[in-house]
């Protein structure tokens, strides 16, 4: 690693004030950014970490009914704590990496990277998740811009995310054998107004809804209404776990899965 | 270089850091306390967990300054006050729960981080929570044996 400064303000103010130096860049619970830092592939003259900020941490539910869950949220209590509220929810977090993995891993922390495999942006965008920051609240459909890119702007922190409870929901994630991120990942929820399929994983573009699936689903919330459907596969990731007709087949599958799994 | 402070194995102590000092360099070089190993160094094998704040995590991958007044156990804290060792450590003893050694440490603290979760898991689930733990020797059924011993469980696994 080359060499920084670190900072670990206490307050949610003083860690907007201590970002103002240029090459400064947030710490959250560092999982991908500390192996980054590690291969030398970012180089910030200093860190701020949002480790010690007690009000970005834990859940709660809103007068709206959604649960909200604090920026600085570790996976593990995601997964103990929102069983009750959004089981579906519950079960992702459960299934990111590994248990250490999970104690330090941050919701906020995910969302602000956006890998392109990684599960919480499924579950946000599936959702219609309301995305809240130090500065002002951004709509899950207008927060994913593309790979590693979101609608933040520097500076800015992701204090809260607000999940609105599905009548019914599932996430079915087909991991990749070795990094046991998601080869592809799928998460179905049903609301009152429709049905939303997000598909994590797959694509160049990262997290992107699948339309079709959404608009068959929402007519009959069973796997059968999407079993003529095949995902696009223009756009879809090829390496050497899979081609990007592979994943579009794999995306078919495990949309039906969830389907399945939510219904039952 | 600045000074941390924690609380490792019941003691306080302090050494200095620069921002990058992780908290696996902190307790090998600072404070000489290796028995905690670096073994991919990239978060993937669990030789390096430690517990801080009673979770556990990968030393590896988290800044000694983000310890600063945390609690951290480590496997030179995992044995009895009379030196004797642990239920956990025991049991790995008896049920021949390491080849090699070197991912011991880490297999040891996860082990310990799922009991007191989990006081009585099943088979699947201490396999599933020693995930993100890699024993390069694949001794993975005799550290399973051990981990069901010392929740006071059979330790009865089919495959050999």
């Amino acid at each position: 690693m080359y060499a920084f400064e670190i900072e670990r303000p206490k307050s949610l103010a003083d860690a907007v004030a201590a970002i103002g130096a240029e090459e400064a860049q947030f710490l959250g619970g560092g999982q991908t950014l500390i192996p980054t830092l590690k291969q030398r592939l970012a180089a910030p003259s200093k860190l701020v970490s949002l480790s010690g900020i007690a009000e970005l941490k834990g859940l709660r539910m809103d007068d709206a009914g959604r649960v909200c869950i604090g920026g600085g949220t570790t996976h593990a209590t995601v997964a103990r704590e929102a069983a009750a509220h959004y089981p579906a929810l519950a079960a992702l977090a459960a299934h990111i990496g590994d248990p250490a993995v999970r104690n330090r891993g941050t919701i906020g922390g995910s969302l602000a990277n956006n890998d392109p495999s990684a599960c919480y942006p499924a579950a946000v965008l599936a959702s219609n998740a309301t995305i809240v920051t130090s500065n002002r609240e951004i709509a899950a459909d207008d927060y994913f811009e593309g790979m590693f890119t979101t609608a933040l702007e520097d500076g800015e922190i992701v204090t809260e995310v607000r999940f609105p409870i599905p009548q019914a929901a599932n996430y079915q994630k087909f991991a990749q054998p070795a990094s046991r991120f998601a080869l592809v990942g799928v998460f179905v929820a049903k609301y009152a107004d429709g049905v939303r399929v997000a598909i994590t994983g797959a694509s160049e573009q990262g997290v992107f809804r699948w339309s079709e699936a959404e608009a068959a689903l929402s007519k009959s919330f069973d796997a059968a209404a999407i079993k003529g459907l095949a995902a696009d596969a223009d756009g879809l990731i090829g390496d050497m776990h899979g081609t990007p007709a592979y994943r579009a087949h794999l995306i078919g599958v495990l949309t039906g899965r969830a389907v399945t799994a939510a219904a039952g | 270089m600045t000074k941390v402070t924690m609380i490792v194995n019941g003691k306080s102590v302090s050494a200095e850091t620069e921002g990058r000092t992780l908290l696996v360099q902190y307790l090998r070089e600072g404070l000489g306390l290796t028995g905690t190993h670096v073994g991919c160094d990239t978060s993937q094998c669990g030789a390096c967990v430690v517990h801080v704040n009673g979770e556990a995590v990968k030393s590896c991958t988290m800044f000694a300054a983000e310890a600063e007044g945390a609690e951290v156990t480590t496997i030179e804290g995992m044995a009895n006050p009379d030196g004797s060792l642990s239920v956990i450590q025991q049991a790995f003893q008896d049920h021949h729960g390491l080849q090699c050694g070197f991912c011991t440490p880490g297999m040891v603290m996860s082990a310990a981080a799922l009991l007191k979760d989990n006081p009585r898991p099943t088979e699947a689930e201490v396999r599933a929570y020693l995930e993100g733990n890699i024993c390069r020797c694949t001794g993975y059924h005799n550290i399973v044996k051990a981990i069901m011993a010392a929740s006071g469980q059979d330790v009865a696994i089919a495959a050999e």
